[in-house]
This record gives C-alpha cells, sequence and structure tokens, in this order.
C-alpha cells in the first residue's frame, strides 16, 4: 500500500466560515466589503457566531446580512443603538453589534447613539464613515469634508451653509459610558490590519461587560466620490485622514471589569 | 402595591380575591408583568407617566428589564430589538409620543414582530392638553406609520376590561406577529377602580424566527427590507392574508341594552361610560335607547353592527373627537338608520345631559312621515 506524500500546499488565506459565498452588490472600491470581511475573520476567531446578533442600519451596507452567515435584526434609519439595547437588555448572554454608516449614525441617529453610549450599554458598534450618502447617489453627510463637492453641495461643502464636518467619535469618547472608542481605515494594509486589532479590542471590551465600545472606520466610495478605486485609496489616505486623525481615542475598559491589555 | 401574586397560577398568593383599587395606568402596567411581560421601554408623558413609573419600580424587582429611552423613537426602537429575540415587550406613551414611534410600528408591522403598544390619549393637534381624547382613532385604526398594513386596537371601557384586554394584547401579537395597540383615554389611564386581581399569562407560542444567536441551524434575519418589487409584493400579500385573518377572527365588541332598543348609541372607551348614563336617563324619559360598544376597534365590528343596526330608528355615534369612528359606523351601516354624530374634544368630555339631548334630537328627526335625514 503506498503511502501518499503530505500535501505541500497549506491554506494562508481563504474565506472566512462566517463570510457567505454570495456574489457582492457592493460597486468596485468599497470599503465595506474589506470591513465585512474582517468582522468575519473576528467572529470566526473568537468562536462568536453561535451567539451573534447584528443590528443591520439603513444605507448600502443594510445588507450586511446577505453576506455575514449570522441573526440579523433590520433597524429604521439612525435607530440601530436603540435596537441593539433592546436586544441586549433581553439577551445578555448574546453578542450584539451595530454596523453604521456615517449618514445613519452621525445625522438620523445621534440621539440614540449618543444615549447608548450615556447608558454604556454593551454594543459594539462598527461605525463606517465614507463622509457620502452612497445608497441614495452621493449627497453631502455630515461627515463630508469642507469643499468636497457631493450631488447636494454641488459647488463643494460651504462651512457658511452647511458646517463642519462632525467628529462624532471623538464626541462619543468623551461619554464615561463608552468604554473604547477608535478610529482606523482600509487605505492600507497595514491600516486594515490596525482596524481589526481595534474591532478585536471592542470586541473583548463588550465580552467583558466595560460599556459600549466603537470603532469608526474611515472608508471609500469611489462613485460617490467621483474617483476611481485606487484614486479613492489614495484621497482616504491623505486627505481624510486630516479631518479625521487615526488612532485610539480612548479605552477606559482598563480597571473596569474586563480583559487588561491585549 | 397589589396583593402579591403568584405569577405561575395568576392568582393572589393569599385565599381571597378581593377586588382592589387601582389607577387604570398602573393596572395595565401591573397586567403585563402578570401576563408575562419580559421587557418595558418608554419615556416619560403626561397622562401615561404613572404606566412608566410602576414598570419601573416592579420590572426590576422581577428581574425583568426596564429602560427609560430617551425619546419615544428610542423607546419603539429598543421594543423592535428586544422583541426581536421572542421577548415579551410593552411599550407605552400618550398621543405626541405615539406619532413619534409611527416609524416604528411601521417596521414592527413589516418585520412581523408582536409587541403591545398603550396609547393613553390626550387632546391634538400637535402638543394639545393633556386631557382625555379619543382623537387618535384614525391614527390607530387606519395604519399609523407608511405602508400597507393594519394593527388590531382594543379599547377598554373600563379599568379592569383594561386589564383583560392587556393579556388578549400579548395573546394576539403573538398569535398574529403584529405589534397591537390598547387605545385608552386619559381618563382610563388617570381613574382609579375597582380591579380583580386576577391575572392571565398567555402561553408562549415558539414560533423559530427569533433571534437568538445561529448556533445549529441557520441564520435568520428579522427584516421588512424587500428590494425586488416581486418580493414586496409577494410578502405584503401574506402580510394582508393575515390581516383578513385577523379581522375574521378577531372581532370584539359588547352590546348593552339592546333587545328592545329603538334607538341605539355606537361608542367606545370613556365615551362609552357616559353613554350608558344617558341611555339610563333616556330610558326613564321613555325613549329605549340601547349601546353598541366596539371593543376592537380595527378590526371594526362591521357587520355585527350592520346586523344590529338593521331595524333600528337611528344611530347616534359619541366621541372625544371631531368624529372619527363614526365614519367607520357610517361604511358599516350604508346608511341605514340614519346615523348622527356627538363629540367633545380638546381633552372635553361630552355630558350624559348632552347625549340625552342628541338622542332626542335624532328620535324626533327619525319620526315616521318626516323626510329622512341622512343624520347630522
Amino acid at each position: 500500500m503506498q503511502t501518499l506524500a503530505p500535501d505541500p500546499r497549506r491554506v494562508i488565506y481563504r474565506r472566512p466560515d462566517l463570510l457567505t459565498d454570495t456574489s457582492t452588490h457592493y460597486c468596485p472600491g468599497c470599503g465595506h466589503g474589506i470591513i465585512h470581511r474582517l468582522v468575519a475573520e473576528l467572529l470566526d476567531e473568537m468562536h462568536l457566531g453561535p451567539s451573534t446578533i447584528g443590528v443591520a442600519s439603513v444605507g448600502c451596507s443594510v445588507f450586511a446580512y446577505d453576506y455575514l452567515a449570522i441573526d440579523f435584526v433590520e433597524s429604521p434609519h439612525g435607530r440601530a443603538p436603540a435596537v441593539a439595547t433592546g436586544v441586549r437588555r433581553v439577551r445578555p448572554d448574546a453578542f450584539v453589534f451595530t454596523y453604521q454608516g456615517d449618514g445613519d449614525l452621525a445625522a438620523i441617529g445621534t440621539a440614540e447613539i449618543v444615549h447608548a453610549a450615556a447608558r454604556g450599554e454593551r454594543i459594539s458598534v462598527i461605525f463606517v464613515n465614507n463622509g457620502i450618502y452612497g445608497m441614495t447617489g452621493g449627497q453631502m453627510a455630515p461627515t463630508t469634508l469642507l469643499g468636497q463637492q457631493t450631488t447636494s453641495s454641488p459647488d463643494g461643502r460651504d462651512a457658511g451653509l452647511a458646517g463642519y464636518p462632525i467628529a462624532i467619535t471623538e464626541m462619543l469618547a468623551l461619554l464615561p459610558g463608552v468604554a473604547y472608542a477608535a478610529r482606523g481605515s482600509i487605505a492600507d494594509p497595514q491600516w486594515i490590519g490596525r482596524t481589526k486589532a481595534m474591532l478585536r479590542r471592542s470586541f473583548e471590551v463588550q465580552l467583558a461587560g466595560a460599556g459600549l465600545s466603537i470603532v469608526e472606520i474611515l472608508s471609500t466610495c469611489p462613485v460617490g466620490w467621483g474617483l476611481t478605486p485606487v484614486e479613492s485609496m489614495a484621497h482616504l489616505a491623505h486627505e481624510v485622514v486630516q479631518t479625521y486623525p487615526l488612532g485610539v481615542l480612548v479605552d477606559r475598559s482598563k480597571g473596569r471589569p474586563g480583559p487588561a491589555e491585549s | 402595591m397589589p396583593t402579591v401574586i403568584d405569577a405561575r397560577v395568576g392568582r393572589p398568593a393569599g385565599d381571597a380575591v378581593r377586588p382592589i383599587l387601582m389607577k387604570g395606568n398602573e393596572a395595565i402596567a401591573e397586567a403585563a408583568i402578570q401576563a408575562g411581560c419580559d421587557a418595558y421601554f418608554g419615556y416619560p408623558i403626561t397622562p401615561q407617566a404613572e404606566l412608566l413609573e410602576w414598570m419601573a419600580r416592579r420590572m426590576p424587582e422581577l428581574g425583568r428589564v426596564f429602560v427609560q429611552a430617551e425619546s419615544e423613537l428610542g423607546a419603539i426602537n429598543m421594543a423592535l430589538g428586544a422583541a426581536a429575540t421572542g421577548a415579551r415587550v410593552l411599550v407605552s406613551s400618550s398621543s405626541p409620543g405615539i406619532s413619534l414611534m409611527a416609524e416604528g410600528m411601521s417596521y414592527l408591522a413589516g418585520s412581523e414582530v408582536p409587541m403591545v403598544l398603550v396609547n393613553v390619549m390626550r387632546g391634538g393637534p400637535g402638543l394639545g392638553s393633556i386631557g382625555p381624547s379619543q382623537s387618535d382613532y384614525f391614527q390607530a385604526t387606519k395604519g399609523h406609520g407608511h405602508g400597507d398594513y393594519r394593527v388590531p386596537v382594543l379599547a377598554p371601557s373600563s379599568i379592569a376590561e383594561a386589564v383583560e384586554l392587556t393579556a388578549d394584547a400579548f395573546e394576539i401579537a403573538e398569535r398574529y406577529r403584529t405589534p397591537v395597540i390598547i387605545l385608552a383615554d386619559g381618563v382610563m389611564g388617570q381613574a382609579m377602580e375597582p380591579v380583580t386581581p386576577v391575572y392571565r399569562m398567555p402561553d408562549r407560542i415558539p414560533g423559530g424566527w427569533e433571534l437568538s444567536g445561529a448556533a445549529d441551524r441557520p441564520p435568520r434575519v428579522v427584516r421588512s427590507l424587500h428590494l425586488q418589487p416581486e418580493d414586496l409584493e409577494a410578502h405584503d400579500r401574506r402580510l394582508q392574508a393575515k390581516f383578513a385573518a385577523i379581522a375574521e377572527r378577531e372581532v370584539r365588541w359588547a352590546g348593552e341594552s339592546l333587545d328592545d332598543a329603538e334607538i341605539v348609541i355606537v361608542a367606545y372607551g370613556t365615551a362609552a361610560r357616559v353613554a350608558r348614563t344617558a341611555i339610563e336617563r333616556a330610558r326613564e324619559a321613555g325613549l329605549r335607547a340601547g349601546l353598541f360598544r366596539p371593543i376592537s376597534l380595527w378590526p371594526f365590528p362591521s357587520s355585527r353592527l350592520a346586523s344590529a343596526a338593521a331595524d333600528l330608528r337611528a344611530l347616534v355615534v359619541v366621541e372625544m373627537s371631531a368624529g372619527q369612528m363614526v365614519e367607520d359606523v357610517r361604511l358599516a351601516v350604508e346608511g341605514r338608520p340614519p346615523v348622527f354624530f356627538h363629540g367633545r374634544m380638546g381633552g372635553m368630555v361630552p355630558t350624559p345631559g348632552e347625549v340625552v339631548d342628541v338622542l332626542r334630537r335624532a328620535w324626533a328627526l327619525t319620526a315616521p312621515g318626516r323626510p329622512q335625514p341622512v343624520g347630522g
């Protein structure tokens, strides 16, 4: 009987178990695919899939439930932190996250995110900021950069007319109920790796019961920005970060019930 | 504080079942607790604040969930999240707050999540007044939020009945996977009446749709978005079939003094209480009056009303509004007999004397031999 030689091939990269084999509806160069993958990898690695209830919000990413093989409830526009509060309070053993865009979280949903944060709800908020309303055709968002042209700021965002970009994660970081707040980016592989570490930390903070955790992820919208996917990544790496600096904004999980540094 | 209730059997722990005096808001809250309510979400507003306050004390005592939300938007969406996991959820508010909840109610209906909402109605429009009113009838029975949907609406006319209807509301909500509205008014919320503290806890119906984490089963999604028109129409058709089933099976009404009545008042809630006194006085004066009291406002007891009214000389609709239910009454009876209306607005309650006057006027206007009015 012949012994088979060991297979020299080694799997170094594959689709995470919780990422479904679905053709994407996202546009070329959109960051949601990368971020969905990070979430799926972490849920796999942390064995959280079977206990997770996700909250989908309104915007392009409402279809997150088509790509992530976990239980999901769909929220009205902006209300995801309130919906997640309801889930969390009656399911103390579940892992609960919201996945929200910048229009959803930083405009129509400001009351819900601020008060979920004030209450220190044990939820993880994944806040994808691409500075534009993608799903409705590229209108100005609260996070749109000064001077940025959109379909509703055709001459560029004018502070006198439309105010200033809102750095809501910094605002939330002031609240004692927020155990962890950070801003990452998908502009390059290095930052994708760091962003994954931020997400991991935010998930750990929830599991430890330390309070609300939020990771803002700067992302792209080539179609809305009127740039190619490659140009979008460069714009994100060099321009957007000027308004939204990257890094950990607050980590109050130390000294609270929860993990030490990870 | 009510007697201690053994929630497993819904009876007081002692032997005697003595009526106790309870405020409507508190009686509804306790009835919900005894019906097995797992979570309550609310926001302070007059005249329902005691309901929230009762829950604030009782729910944590029982290890259940109470959250005072940042707004009525927050409250109804917390309810959506909690109820999407199969929890039994109560939310309460009053008219202006209920308007804010219209968005959430549409999502609850569209994603078929059971939940019970109490509206202790006050005068409107706008901030209106804090006095009792029935001017949210259209809002409750005709859809509330956007889209093609209906919500079962139960209207108590006494605090004891409110207690019974609270358990019924949870049962209907879960049986049909739909939000249900208990439509009370400021009098029902604020008045105190004897309540026999015997409660009912409806059985839980395992649905196989609730979110619990996709362990050893395929993932589930509670959603109202169906982007393809073909898909949404199929979903809407299924919802309409459900509403048709509710309309068939969940009609509730009560009749009083109908057997020999020649003229009948149609009224619900507090207006029906006023009507009852007016009917007594009318009968003392020789006018054979009766009461038809819808309890389910949707589904409206249209065919029951039509058969009860067929041989009457007139109907008189009494509401604490400019005339909202009267439209359903007119649709139900199609002009036979003539329908008259009396309403007060803005937090004012009709007096029995006013109602007797309207009965007399209707009686006179419909005298045999006169040209028949279509109502007024």
